[in-house]
């Protein structure tokens, strides 16, 4: 029999027992409901925790390094066979050579100052970040106050919320310098407004920081020491390597090693956001900072940082400025871990929060696991039902089977009527139960939504339905149906006709 | 014992060869049928009479393929039945036999015409083909103008001339009846009869009747073969003395 008669027949056959193939069509529509609602909360949880970590911009990010590194360095060498010695630098050509890899977004270097800040005559001292513009994304600057920088070179800070209340705190300390916590604060801290903290912005603040200044030819020497003094800078203390260079080869003394000045300098900073949480959940370096600056400014800056000091310890040539560490963005997350792979072919040593996500996804798959059985049961019931109703159909319609048989169906058209019949029951419950899962799942974040209100918390999407949820659902539906159908479609099949007919 | 048909030349549209059908009931085996031999020439009416429990009915059934014989041959077309696989048999179902019942059997939940179109469905008919065939099997019932009616919404007699149309709608070149005319009254029972002579003188189709109306039979078949005890026991010819001779 050809495939629309016997769906045309098995309709048929469901229409004439109507409610009791509706009433076994609504157990299965509640199985695969129950399902769908379990499956969903699942996926709506995995969603918005990967979102967090997404937004929170870890989960693309790698931290690149060199393997010069003295943490571990007896044991990296044993790892990678490579000497600290010989181990390539993080420079400009490293990074040039890393913003070509293929799915990298972004490289920037980590800059972090432990320095003073100039307000309003008072003097603080805290740590201070680099920050990037694809930062901008990050959740701590959701619902800042004022804005994001305007430009990756603009002459602009973002204060975090801690050190904008030292800002605004009476000046107890006299004007004194005085030392932040890096980390979060503890205990209590003076309370601020709104409209205080809206105060700062569009004021100024004034960043201390050394410069580094690569030492000219004695000509070139002369003249920023003439422009220096027209500043009023204090003179430039010269750091040098002439013994490194000698010992490593070098023809003509400190000439052709890192050789640099230290430069005091001034920055004025206009204020233009505060930030009341950590960007990259503080979990980065530049992340517990207390005050924010774009990286391209930061970089322009030139400041002297404890990599500086390496590069002389190191006696790297003149003009090869090294980094303490480049932050790489990747377009996708998954990217990551190829990303890393070609780093570390490169030379680099690199650290990421993969391992984190990929526990986070075996954690997932065991909650979606477990979700998937609980909500399973309600249609294993229901295929129960649907094995009861098949059989009493076969029992009813013992006549009409040996009335086919007699006709001319096989054994296998009789089987596969009964499938279709249990087939359209799954077709029709999956349907149903999809319908009904979505139901439950939109009064599930109704619900979730009125009490994260009450909690004054932002409303959030626990229960997602994803399209494979909606096609897959249907198709265990069905699956499960024709399981269910074997049993009884083998006993229409075997019914004997010569006996049907005889005694029905 | 063979029964042969009269002019050994005739091509036989169904041969039967020392056929047993034997059931295992318990410890004890029930010989439904018991060494039959017999040929029935196409277009030929043969009647099949008998006692209840004599095996007409089994020998029907055998001859439909809707059953296998314990031994023997049961031959349609030059093909043994007994040799053939469910499909193949419900193949022969399909295309070569039309089967009519006591009991009727038609679908109460269809219409005429959706009865009459099942086994055009079966058969993987062209649905564009169906419409016209069913029209003309009711049409040669006469019930074309019932076509839309159920079968509860018919006589006994309208209901097996239902079950004719249907029987005949795939063109079988058998036509095999059970008791036909059991759950009819004499006159209608008498108009069904008179429809399957038709059927066998117009399209030329094989009729092989069974019944336990010797009168019927005497009026219907060109033969009459009475079964006793699963054995082929005698055969009378139409006209033949013995054969009007009440049983």
């Amino acid at each position: 029999m050809k495939a629309n008669d016997l769906l045309e027949l098995a309709g048929r056959n469901l229409r004439e027992s109507g409610f009791r193939n509706s009433l076994t069509t609504l157990g299965v529509a509640v199985g695969v409901a129950s399902l769908v609602a379990m499956l969903s909360l699942g996926a709506g949880l995995q969603e918005l925790v990967s979102a967090r970590f997404a937004r929170s911009g870890l989960f693309n990010t790698i931290g690149v390094f060199t393997a010069r590194d003295m943490r571990g360095m007896e044991r990296n060498e044993r790892r990678t066979g490579v000497l600290q010695a010989d181990a390539r630098p993080l420079d400009s050509a490293a990074r040039k050579e890393i913003g070509a890899l293929p799915d990298v977004i972004e490289v920037y270097p980590e800059v972090r100052l432990l320095t003073d800040v100039t307000f309003q005559g008072r003097t603080l001292f805290t740590s201070v970040s680099g920050l990037s513009p694809s930062a901008k994304q990050n959740e701590a600057f959701e619902k800042m106050h004022g804005r994001f920088f305007s430009s990756p070179v603009a002459e602009e800070a973002i204060l975090h919320v801690d050190f904008a209340r030292d800002l605004l705190a009476p000046a107890n300390a006299s004007g004194d310098s005085f030392a932040l916590p890096v980390g979060p604060r503890t205990g209590s801290a003076p309370e601020v407004t709104d409209a205080q903290l809206d105060s700062l912005l569009g004021k100024e603040i004034v960043l201390h920081y050394a410069e580094r200044q690569e030492v000219p030819t004695p000509a070139q020497a002369k003249q920023v020491e003439t422009k220096s003094r027209r500043a009023g800078r204090v003179a430039p203390a010269r750091v040098a390597a002439p013994r490194a260079a000698a010992a490593s080869g070098g023809t003509d003394g400190a000439d052709d090693t890192v050789s640099f000045s230290v430069v005091r300098r001034e920055e004025p900073l206009r204020i233009v956001g505060i930030i009341d949480s950590e960007p990259y959940a503080g979990i980065t370096a530049s992340g517990n900072s207390r005050v924010f600056l774009p990286v391209g400014l930061a970089e322009k800056l030139r400041p002297a940082m404890a990599s500086s000091l390496r590069d002389v310890m190191q006696a790297r040539p003149s003009g090869s400025e090294s980094y303490s560490a480049l932050i790489v963005r990747v377009d996708d997350p998954a990217r990551v871990q190829p990303t890393q792979d070609a780093l570390k072919k490169m030379g680099f040593r690199t650290f990421s929060l993969l391992d984190a996500t990929k526990s986070l996804r075996r954690v997932f798959v065991i909650l979606d696991l477990f979700l998937a059985i609980f909500g399973s049961v309600a249609l294993v019931v229901a295929s129960l039902g649907i094995v009861n109703t098949l059989v009493m159909s076969v029992l009813e319609r013992r006549r009409e089977i040996g009335v086919l048989k007699a006709l001319g169906a096989s054994d296998a058209d009789v089987k596969r009527l009964f499938f279709v019949e249990a087939g359209v029951m799954g077709v029709a419950g999956g349907a149903l139960g999809v319908l009904l899962g979505w139901v439950i799942g939109r009064a599930i974040n109704f619900g979730t939504n009125i009490y994260l209100s009450q909690q004054d918390l932002p409303h959030e999407t626990i229960v997602l339905l994803p399209l494979w949820l909606i096609g897959g659902a249907v198709a265990f539906a069905v699956l499960v149906s024709l399981l269910s159908g074997i049993y009884p479609a083998a006993r229409a099949a075997r019914l004997d006709p010569v006996q049907v007919l005889r005694y029905e | 014992m063979t029964f042969m048909p009269s002019d050994p030349s005739a091509s036989g549209a169904i041969r039967a060869e020392n056929l047993c059908r034997h059931y295992v009931m318990g410890e004890s085996v029930v010989k439904a049928l018991d060494g039959v031999s017999l040929e029935v020439r196409t277009g030929e009416r043969v009647a099949l009479l008998g006692a209840s429990g004599s095996g007409k009915s089994t020998l029907l059934h055998l001859m439909a393929g809707l059953d296998r014989p314990t031994s023997g041959t049961m031959e349609t077309q030059g093909r043994n039945l007994a040799d053939m696989s469910s499909e193949e048999l419900a193949a022969h179902r399909r295309k070569t036999v039309g089967m009519i019942f006591q009991a009727f059997h038609l679908l109460p939940r269809m219409t005429l015409e959706e009865n009459v179109e099942l086994p055009l469905r079966l058969a993987e008919v062209p649905r564009d083909a169906r419409p016209a065939r069913v029209r003309e099997a009711l049409d040669r019932v006469g019930l074309a103008a019932r076509a839309s009616h159920r079968p509860g919404e018919l006589s006994g007699g309208e209901q097996q001339r239902a079950a004719i149309a249907r029987a005949l709608v795939n063109r079988p070149s058998i036509l095999l009846a059970d008791e036909p005319t059991g759950n009819l009254d004499s006159r209608n029972g008498a108009e069904i009869m008179r429809l399957v002579g038709e059927l066998n003188a117009s399209l030329g189709m094989t009729v092989v009747l069974v019944t336990h109306e010797q009168k019927l039979a005497a009026g219907f078949a060109e033969r009459m073969l009475v079964l006793a005890d699963g054995r082929l026991a005698s055969e009378s010819r139409a006209g033949d003395p013995a054969a009007e001779a009440p049983r």
